[in-house]
């Protein structure tokens, strides 16, 4: 691979420079706004994997964000820090494991079906934690300590620091971010693209297209989740709205702001979003009116859609083919 | 003669109360090119499908080099050694002419478990790649989006791709469809090349064409075998002449 020096990729190495140093002068209220963004930025590359890349729309994919955090919140002991490992690998394991499970069901269907059928798993999910004591029912439950990151003793990373727990979700983000950009560039990454075409032809060329689908939407159900577990340690609580349909749709959302079929697009999707959202819900900007800010969201997404159809990123790359 | 690459046994396949094929039976040979020939709905695309897995016989049996292919899900069929090309062009538009080749090199050896190389790196699927699509004459196009071909080109393409997933029976359903007059000459021209390697079971409309390069000819009408034979034979059938052909008796096709 070569790079060369180009504006934007200067512009994104001063950009990435500064999210990076941003613990170092910015206030703490914005350090933990800027780490739910990057949360949110892997939540939302998850289901651009399988929106964008796959072809497959879900309004599920908050089961996964939920069931990765009330995990973490299960297996965090109330009076002392859990493992992070142990939460952590938990956590992954039950996501993968409902991918398996479910994806085995919903992926014998498509289009509409699909987006039913996974709406409906994550419902199912949504009412066992709402209905039940498992999880404190619908008041949710707290995480007092965020988990321990440390080997035999040795904290490796103080994730109580907001500023550490910052960098640690900086770094997962660029992390995943790279292994996906990998994986699409790969055999398994066109082979997937062209599942998004024409399935059939796929099939027809001697692909096993289902264990791709499944795999992928396992790969995609695990990265959701791990955005759901720095999300419960993040806020230290979890309830039910975490796995509800509003956040299946908000993700969706994101995905669809930043321009499908593009994972910087899909953590621009979400940064704007987020920012938004921060911002026309401020009561002393907008007073009242704040209280709407929903309608107003769904004013700029209807706008977005209508004059952007490849999301906030075409703007760019519209601009750049001048 | 040598044994049959692919043969079927008594295919027949019903949707609900229709009859698509009934009991329909014939052999492919490494070397020879099986036309397949008859009017609309006689029933030539679903024996098609059938051979590819597409769909599965309600009766019947296909044995390719001998074993028998039950209940194979498509894509095993596939990559056993059975391609096809479809009659309504059925490419990826938005690739280019090299990727919709490469993807189906690339079936063969299909290496998920890579998934850190590039796809674009491997050195023996490129060259089937390149291969193929030498074969149908796209070279210098390859790096053109499919759908800004003509309708010939994708039709090339679509051959391309069906020999790059190197089959030994090549399925062409109509290949010619749609093509302009120098365009299905080089078609044709393409297909008597592939007979070498290939067992190839070759339907059309145009007759000119698949008596020029069929070896052997089987006539369907409404989901059964009429007559199968040489072109000769075919040409003289008086069934042939009255269920098909049609015209009187000093026509010539």
């Amino acid at each position: 691979m070569n790079f060369k020096i180009t504006t934007r990729n200067l512009l994104v190495a001063v950009l990435l420079l500064m999210l990076c140093a941003l613990p170092l002068f910015a206030e703490k209220f914005y350090v933990q706004l800027f780490s739910k963004i990057l949360i949110m930025g892997i939540f939302a590359m998850s289901l651009d994997l399988l929106v964008g890349y796959v072809g497959l729309v879900s309004l599920g994919h908050a089961a996964f964000f939920g069931l990765a955090g009330y995990c973490a919140a299960l297996l965090s002991p109330q009076y002392e820090a859990g493992n992070f490992f142990v939460s952590f690998s938990a956590a992954i394991s039950i996501c993968i494991l409902f991918a398996l499970l479910t994806g085995v069901l919903a992926l014998r269907t498509k289009s509409f079906y699909f987006i039913m059928v996974t709406l409906a798993f994550a419902q199912m999910i949504f009412f066992i934690f709402h209905d039940t004591k498992i999880g404190g029912g619908g008041d949710g439950i707290y995480i007092y300590q965020k988990p321990l990151l440390a080997i035999s003793g040795i904290t490796l990373l103080e994730l109580e620091n907001f500023k550490t727990f910052y960098w640690f979700t900086f770094g997962w983000l660029i992390a995943i971010y790279a292994f996906l950009r990998i994986l699409l560039q790969s055999h398994y990454g066109h082979a997937l693209g062209g599942i998004k075409v024409n399935e059939h032809r796929m099939r027809a060329l001697g692909y096993p297209v289902f264990w791709y689908k499944l795999s992928a939407y396992v790969i995609a159900g695990s990265i959701g989740g791990i955005a759901g577990y720095f999300n419960a340690i993040q806020f230290g609580f979890v309830n039910p709205e975490n796995i509800s349909w509003h956040t299946s749709a908000n993700v969706l959302m994101m995905v669809i702001l930043g321009g499908m079929g593009s994972l910087h697009g899909a953590v621009f999707g979400a940064s704007v979003f987020i920012l938004l959202q921060e911002l026309i819900s401020n009561e002393s900007m907008l007073g009242s009116f704040a209280s709407h800010w929903s309608l107003m969201m769904g004013f700029f997404i209807v706008a977005v859609s209508l004059f952007l159809p490849n999301g906030l990123t075409g703007l760019f790359s519209r601009g750049s083919k001048k | 003669m040598s044994k049959p690459v692919l043969s079927a046994r008594n295919l027949t396949k019903r949707f609900g109360g229709l009859v698509a094929v009934m009991d329909v039976s014939l052999d492919l040979f490494k070397g020879k090119v099986h036309g397949v020939i008859g009017t609309n709905g006689a029933g030539k695309s679903t024996l098609t499908n059938l051979l590819s897995g597409d769909l599965p016989p309600t009766t019947g049996s296909i044995f390719y080099k001998g074993m028998e292919l039950f209940d194979l899900p498509q894509h095993r069929v596939s990559r056993l050694g059975i391609g096809r090309s479809y009659q309504k062009t059925n490419i990826f538009p938005a690739f280019t002419v090299f990727e919709n080749v490469r993807l189906a090199a690339q079936a063969l050896h299909q290496r998920p478990f890579q998934f850190w190389k590039r796809a674009g790196s491997f050195a023996d699927v490129n060259q089937i790649t390149e291969r193929a699509i030498h074969a149908v004459g796209l070279s210098d196009k390859r790096k053109i989006q499919a759908f800004a071909m003509s309708h010939g080109e994708q039709r090339q393409l679509e051959i391309a791709m069906c020999i790059a997933g190197e089959p030994e029976v090549l399925l062409l359903d109509e290949p010619l469809a749609g093509m302009g007059h120098s365009e299905a000459e080089r078609m044709i021209d393409l297909i008597s090349r592939l007979k070498n390697d290939h067992a190839i079971m070759l339907i059309e409309h145009d007759m000119d064409a698949v008596f020029s390069v069929s070896d052997y000819l089987t006539v369907m009408v409404n989901g059964q075998v009429l007559e199968s034979g040489t072109p000769e034979r075919i040409r003289t059938s008086d069934k042939v002449q009255q269920a098909y052909l049609g015209y009187g008796e000093d026509s010539h096709v």
